[in-house]
């Protein structure tokens, strides 16, 4: 029982983490709380609910079609909305993100309806299997190894190659970027690719964890996840991953051993927030913003 | 010269309210009951407006906690003015707290207190709200904001839970909206006129220069977002009283949302770019409803589209920021208008 429901949260938080990561990586480039990050998540859930039930691709191909669909709309809302207010104050950036978070949001209400819609899971994902005396679905434990295994590419790319390299300079100093050589927004398009991609298998984590999609799935997970991604120290990919898989686990411990507070569990992360940003306003593996990222 | 200005400035207020007046009056024996209605919904939400704008335009704090303060206020005034014989049968998920059944007062008492419990909660969350700056703020408020929400909903033994409050005694009237409208901009706008205001406004422009010169800027934040919380509190209970019934669904982040997109049309940090802001969004959501029904375009029948509304309130929410970031007023008032055009630019 109790294995069991760390398994669970391992699972949950993982997917916590994918979406957090995005969060951290924006904010470390632009200093920005992009809002619409889990409608970019909901979009990826349907578009791999598009893929499978209307398109009739096979699940891999659904998933990629989701991938670069949600890496393409999150380099597009940066090149319309977020783009042209780089010199703008800070406040203004993030009153377009909560337009463009609304307008993803109400635009997949009015074309494809409110009604949550039943994700096609296919069959060997489902399939209950035994694992060390624990039966659970095959889903469960693939989430936290591809979770890993993404994981372990975001950091080959900021840690061994040139772009990532970019990345890490332009949170530490956009300026002097800029005189290097290097095309500042090139990078931050970049960065949105990577976190929209991320954010895709998120959502299809989401969508095959509870089958379902809907267009306002990625608000509360969204705001979950920026949680997450601070009390992991925002700007740390790694901080984003720990802070995950803390809020994950304490969504699911804590329901399954105080059934009572079950009513409290979307709470859980804004706690933590407000207790992290009181005690230790940097996070986990804090970063002091003032003098170095990443 | 100064003395005759000032003079000028208070002919120019008073000449205001009493348009108004004579506006909430005639509005209240000539309109229809539809109209009335609209009116009411756009004089509270100049209450509500005007607030938010005193904390998120004046004082430059991201607050996205309106919706939280509101609530507090509808369900505060509800609870004291649902009778207590009314409340016996509406309580389905389980059985009210005794006390919560001998609550009664009449209407100012219902609304002050209201108020209070929104300013007083702002006023203890200040400590850890204001720890923060910018858009940590923001997230930090709108969790605060949602956690309202969900403490409204997994209370029903005071709230009623989900299913909301209901048979809420109709007392909000245009007297009543409309004249708590007018004190509310008068006491915000002498507010911002103050030796408060002016610190709220340095701490916007730039809080280390005015730490610096020895602003305490903790209370300026702080007396603004109580004075912004007090309103709003006022604001949700005169809600809870026209709309008979709430329940804590009505006040998610859609709530703060809208007010936002108020302010920022209005222009952030005017007072009458918000009363303009209010008029154009809640006037034009009403003129706007066409949109969410089926239409007739070049002989093909469009669907029902229930949301549409949103999409284009969004839209437009983001091609201000990019192309008219300074809202209809920018940051001035109305007597500054006035004072420019007869001075040719001072």
């Amino acid at each position: 029982m109790f294995m069991q429901q760390m398994v669970n949260g391992f699972s949950l938080g993982s997917m916590y983490a994918l979406i957090a990561i995005g969060y951290t990586m924006v904010y470390g480039v632009l200093r920005l709380i992009n809002f619409a990050h889990g409608d970019i998540m909901m979009v990826g859930g349907f578009l791999g609910y598009f893929g499978i039930a209307v398109l009739d691709l096979p699940f891999g191909a659904a998933v990629l079609l989701a991938i670069v669909g949600s890496a393409l709309l999150g380099m597009a809302s940066d090149r319309v909305a977020y783009r042209p207010l780089r010199s703008a104050p800070k406040i203004s950036l993030l009153i377009t993100a909560i337009g463009v978070s609304f307008f993803l949001e109400n635009a997949f209400n009015v074309f494809f309806g409110g009604v949550p819609k039943a994700f096609p899971v296919p069959a060997y994902l489902e399939n209950v299997i035994d694992f060390m005396g624990l039966t659970m679905p095959v889903s469960a434990i693939l989430v936290p190894i591809i979770t890993a295994f993404l994981l372990a590419i975001i950091l080959w790319v900021l840690y061994k190659t040139k772009y990532g390299m970019a990345i890490r300079a332009l949170a530490f100093d956009v300026g002097t970027v800029n005189l290097m050589g290097i095309d500042a927004n090139r990078i931050i398009t970049l960065v949105f690719g990577m976190g929209s991609a991320l954010a895709a298998v998120g959502g299809i984590f989401w969508a095959v964890n509870y089958p379902s999609v809907e267009p306002m799935m990625g608000v509360l997970v969204g705001l979950k996840a920026f949680a997450a991604a601070v009390v992991g120290g925002i700007g740390s990919v790694g901080g984003a991953v720990l802070g995950g898989l803390i809020i994950g686990f304490t969504e699911v411990v804590v329901i399954a051993f105080f059934p009572e507070l079950g009513g409290y569990k979307d709470a859980f992360a804004f706690i933590f927030l407000i207790l992290i940003l009181l005690f230790k306003p940097t996070g986990i593996l804090g970063i002091d913003f003032e003098k170095s990222r990443f | 010269m100064n003395n005759f200005m000032i003079k000028k400035e208070q002919w120019l207020k008073i000449s205001f309210v009493v348009i108004t007046l004579w506006f909430i009056w005639f509005a209240n024996t000539h309109f229809d009951e539809y109209t009335v209605r609209i009116l009411n919904n756009i004089a509270i939400f100049i209450i509500l407006a005007v607030s938010y704008n005193l904390i998120n335009g004046v004082t430059g704090q991201f607050s996205l906690e309106p919706n939280g303060f509101v609530a507090i206020g509808a369900y505060v005034a509800a609870l004291l003015l649902v009778s207590p014989d009314a409340k016996q049968y509406q309580y389905a998920i389980v059985d009210p707290y005794p006390f919560v059944l001998t609550l009664h007062a009449n209407f100012v008492v219902a609304l002050l207190l209201g108020g209070a419990f929104a300013a007083i909660l702002a006023a203890i969350l200040s400590f850890p709200v204001f720890r923060v700056r910018g858009d940590y703020l923001a997230i930090v408020t709108l969790g605060f904001g949602f956690i309202i929400k969900i403490l409204a909903i997994n209370h029903p033994e005071v709230t009623n839970g989900s299913l909301g409050l209901n048979d809420i005694p109709e007392f909000s009237n245009l007297y009543w909206t409309g004249g708590i409208a007018i004190i509310a901009v008068i006491t915000v706008l002498n507010i911002i006129n103050s030796k408060f205001g002016r610190a709220m406004k340095a701490v916007r422009d730039d809080e280390d220069a005015a730490i610096a010169m020895g602003v305490n800027t903790f209370k300026a934040k702080t007396l603004a977002f109580c004075t912004s919380a007090f309103f709003e509190g006022v604001g949700g209970g005169l809600l809870a009283a026209l709309l008979t019934s709430i329940s804590p669904d009505l006040f998610d982040f859609f709530f703060t949302f809208q007010l936002l997109i108020i302010i920022v049309l209005g222009g952030l940090g005017s007072t009458t770019g918000a009363i303009i802001g209010t008029v154009l969004v809640m006037g034009g959501s009403e003129w706007m409803r066409f949109l969410d029904e089926p239409m007739h375009l070049f002989g093909y029948e469009t669907a029902a589209m229930p949301g549409m509304r949103m999409v284009v309130f969004s839209l437009i929410l983001i091609f201000i920021m990019l192309f008219a970031r300074e809202g209809v007023m920018g940051k001035r008032e109305l007597t500054d208008i006035l004072k420019w055009r007869k001075k040719g630019g001072k």
